[in-house]
């Protein structure tokens, strides 16, 4: 199986004035082409650190991380934003539209940094907004659009440039029940047609679409098994080590 | 070119979205590209005048009036005392090497009546070389001949206000007029000059021949004085050599041994004139600085509002740099975002500019000149207030950290 993501003992340490936070503390995880993970944990428990290093938006303090066979602690910044740019996919929880642009010109954000040419841009951005089931709102503004329109035209923007993997942070978190199993039910469908997908979320229900659900606590993954209501044939479970101690706060 | 072309459609959008205060960043820029165009105009046409004025005097000219003498330890003031003779003027013509033409003159207030008109004007006592270094033309009728000086006709030449009061549409040439109640023919009309630099009327004039001026007008106890020798060199680059032979020359024809001051007195009008076009050069640049200064004020405030605009877009960096915007995308965006801004200014600034010295020359009779160069320095200049006041909040913009800036509320 082909491993899109390979990370391996890492640990990433943020200094705050004397104090230093261990919000990582050596945490392995690979996760092969075509999964879909669900992420899980309490707040502070290093899973948006641990989705943020996948993002190539922020890099190891120990450890190395292999995404799609490249190891991004050797990329500079230019280097890491056209990773983010070829291979990643973001969604957010605030979906993070541009306010004042169009659902076409938002989904085409980062064709435009991909330096592609204008009339191809436009071609791309409907086809991933007819992918999302929103090619009548093409020219909507964000304001004009509800919550999970919105949801949808960020996930629009996700896909556009053919990414590896989609790295979706509480997708749901912001939209109501519906609204958040319509976006979930996008998903799937996604992920059916091959796009690896990385998901953190609070809510169990969210997580039961998942392939496989990955618990952190405390800067450690402590449990990664597949979903047994869902179970996929390309899940791979791996055994985590519970460690006991709480304190992520420590004296450096 | 692409990513200019982006940077650009990104940045008028982003200028469009905050109109108000976008026009009011810009405000700084129109005014200091406004007020440096008007002022660059109105210094140029200062010295547009004075460049006339120098023209209007004739240029390389020394002028020769009586100097200060002293009777009895009394100091009396220059040209007190005649002592410069029609003789003086034509040793300097033939014995100064540097002098191309010396002009002795008399000159007298006096009433000039012709028919049942009268004026009271200047009378001017002159030579042929007179209207030479003065520059002068005649318009209609002739100039005077060595033998009008020769023989002291009674021949007159007048400016063009004489004719306006005097004459009326009537042609003057030809016609009797009496100065102070001498009878004269009239032959020659000046062409116009206008205001003196003193702002006296040059056009308000009457000459006559030299010596009838001395033996017939007059009536003066020294019959051979005259009231200023005007002398003009070959060039400007002798004018100082000139200046000594002329004052080695008199000195020797006024037999004034080597302790004695001189009893008379050497100007070198260029200099004067220099000094008042340096003067006004000084003086549109000093206008040109302070406008300057105000151009820098509002690249100031472009500056401010950059780095608001940069904490308020700080999620929308975050964005665009989480889809893979690299640096000097952002950098580039917030750059042109900033030079959009002043060129905008600038180009407002230049019609506000233009607009404002029209008017100024409308209202205030000022000959106004909006120079090529002055539009060009003003639209590199604002380019350039953008790029130098934009760089810091685009650099600021650009090495925001993703994550925080996703994070940013």
């Amino acid at each position: 199986m082909n491993e899109v993501v390979n990370i391996s003992d890492v640990t990433k340490v943020y200094s705050m004035g004397d104090m230093c936070v261990e919000a990582l503390r050596g945490v392995s995880l690979t996760v092969a082409s075509g999964e879909f993970i669900a992420i899980m944990g309490a707040s502070g428990s290093g899973k948006s650190t641990c989705m943020n290093i996948m993002g190539c938006l922020d890099v190891p303090t120990k450890g190395e991380y292999l995404l799609d066979g490249v190891n991004i602690g050797q990329l500079n910044k230019r280097e890491l934003a056209d990773l983010r740019n070829r291979k990643l996919g973001f969604v957010f929880q605030v979906f993070n539209l541009l306010p004042r642009t169009s659902a076409r010109n938002n989904v085409e954000l980062p064709l435009i940094y991909a330096r592609i040419q204008t009339n191809e841009r436009k071609t791309l951005a409907l086809k991933a907004l007819e992918r999302v089931g929103l090619s009548d709102r093409a020219d909507h503004l964000p304001n004009q659009l509800s919550g999970g329109q919105q949801q949808r035209v960020a996930i629009a923007r996700a896909l556009v440039n053919s990414p590896t993997i989609i790295l979706a942070d509480e997708p749901t978190g912001n939209l109501d029940s519906k609204t958040s199993n319509e976006v979930m039910a996008l998903f799937t469908e996604l992920n059916k047609q091959g796009i690896t997908i990385i998901m953190v979320t609070h809510e169990p229900d969210i997580a039961a679409y998942a392939s496989r659900r990955v618990l952190f606590r405390d800067g450690l993954i402590v449990s990664d098994e597949a979903n047994s209501s869902r179970a996929a044939a390309n899940t791979c479970v791996n055994t985590a080590s519970v460690v006991a101690d709480q304190s992520t706060l420590r004296d450096c | 070119m692409e990513q200019l072309w982006q940077s650009l459609k990104i940045a008028s959008c982003a200028l469009r979205v905050n109109k108000l205060r976008s026009f009011l960043t810009m405000l700084g820029i129109i005014i200091g590209i406004a007020s440096v165009i008007a002022m660059v105009a109105i210094g140029a046409g200062a010295e547009h005048i004075i460049s006339e004025q120098i023209s209007s005097m004739g240029s390389n000219l020394i002028l020769v009036i009586p100097g200060s003498t002293k009777t009895g330890g009394v100091q009396m003031g220059p040209g007190a005392v005649p002592t410069l003779t029609s003789d003086d003027g034509r040793a300097i013509k033939s014995e100064c090497a540097s002098v191309e033409a010396s002009a002795p003159n008399i000159r007298v207030g006096g009433q000039i009546v012709y028919a049942n008109q009268n004026w009271s004007t200047q009378i001017t006592g002159i030579t042929p070389d007179f209207l030479i270094v003065r520059d002068w033309a005649i318009v209609s009728g002739r100039p005077f001949t060595q033998s009008d000086v020769d023989g002291a006709t009674k021949n007159g030449i007048i400016g063009q206000t004489i004719v306006k009061e005097l004459f009326g549409s009537v042609d003057p040439l030809g016609k009797i007029v009496r100065i102070r109640k001498v009878p004269f023919r009239i032959i020659g009309v000046l062409k116009k000059k206008g205001q003196s630099p003193q702002g006296t009327d040059q056009d308000d004039v009457v000459m006559i021949p030299l010596p009838t001026a001395q033996r017939k007008v007059f009536g003066s106890p020294f019959p051979n004085a005259v009231g200023a020798i005007i002398v003009k060199v070959r060039n400007k680059n002798v004018l100082s050599r000139a200046e000594d032979e002329i004052t080695t020359l008199l000195r020797q024809r006024h037999h004034i041994s080597a302790k004695k001051d001189d009893d008379f007195t050497v100007k070198n009008l260029s200099e004067l004139l220099s000094v008042a076009s340096t003067s006004s050069k000084t003086m549109s640049l000093l206008l040109g600085a302070v406008a300057s200064i105000s151009l820098i004020v509002g690249g100031i405030g472009i500056m401010n509002i950059m780095l608001v605009s940069v904490t308020e877009r700080t999620r929308e960096i975050g964005i665009r740099m989480a889809v893979g915007a690299q640096e000097k995308d952002i950098l580039l965006q917030f750059l042109t975002e900033a030079v959009l801004l002043t060129l905008c200014g600038g180009i407002i600034g230049i019609g506000v500019g233009v607009a404002g010295a029209t008017v100024v020359s409308k209202i205030l009779d000022w000959p106004t000149l909006v120079s090529v160069k002055a539009i060009a320095v003003a639209v590199v200049f604002s380019g350039s207030v953008g790029i130098f006041f934009g760089f810091y909040p685009a650099r600021k913009a650009s090495s925001l950290n993703p994550i925080d800036a996703l994070r940013y509320e």
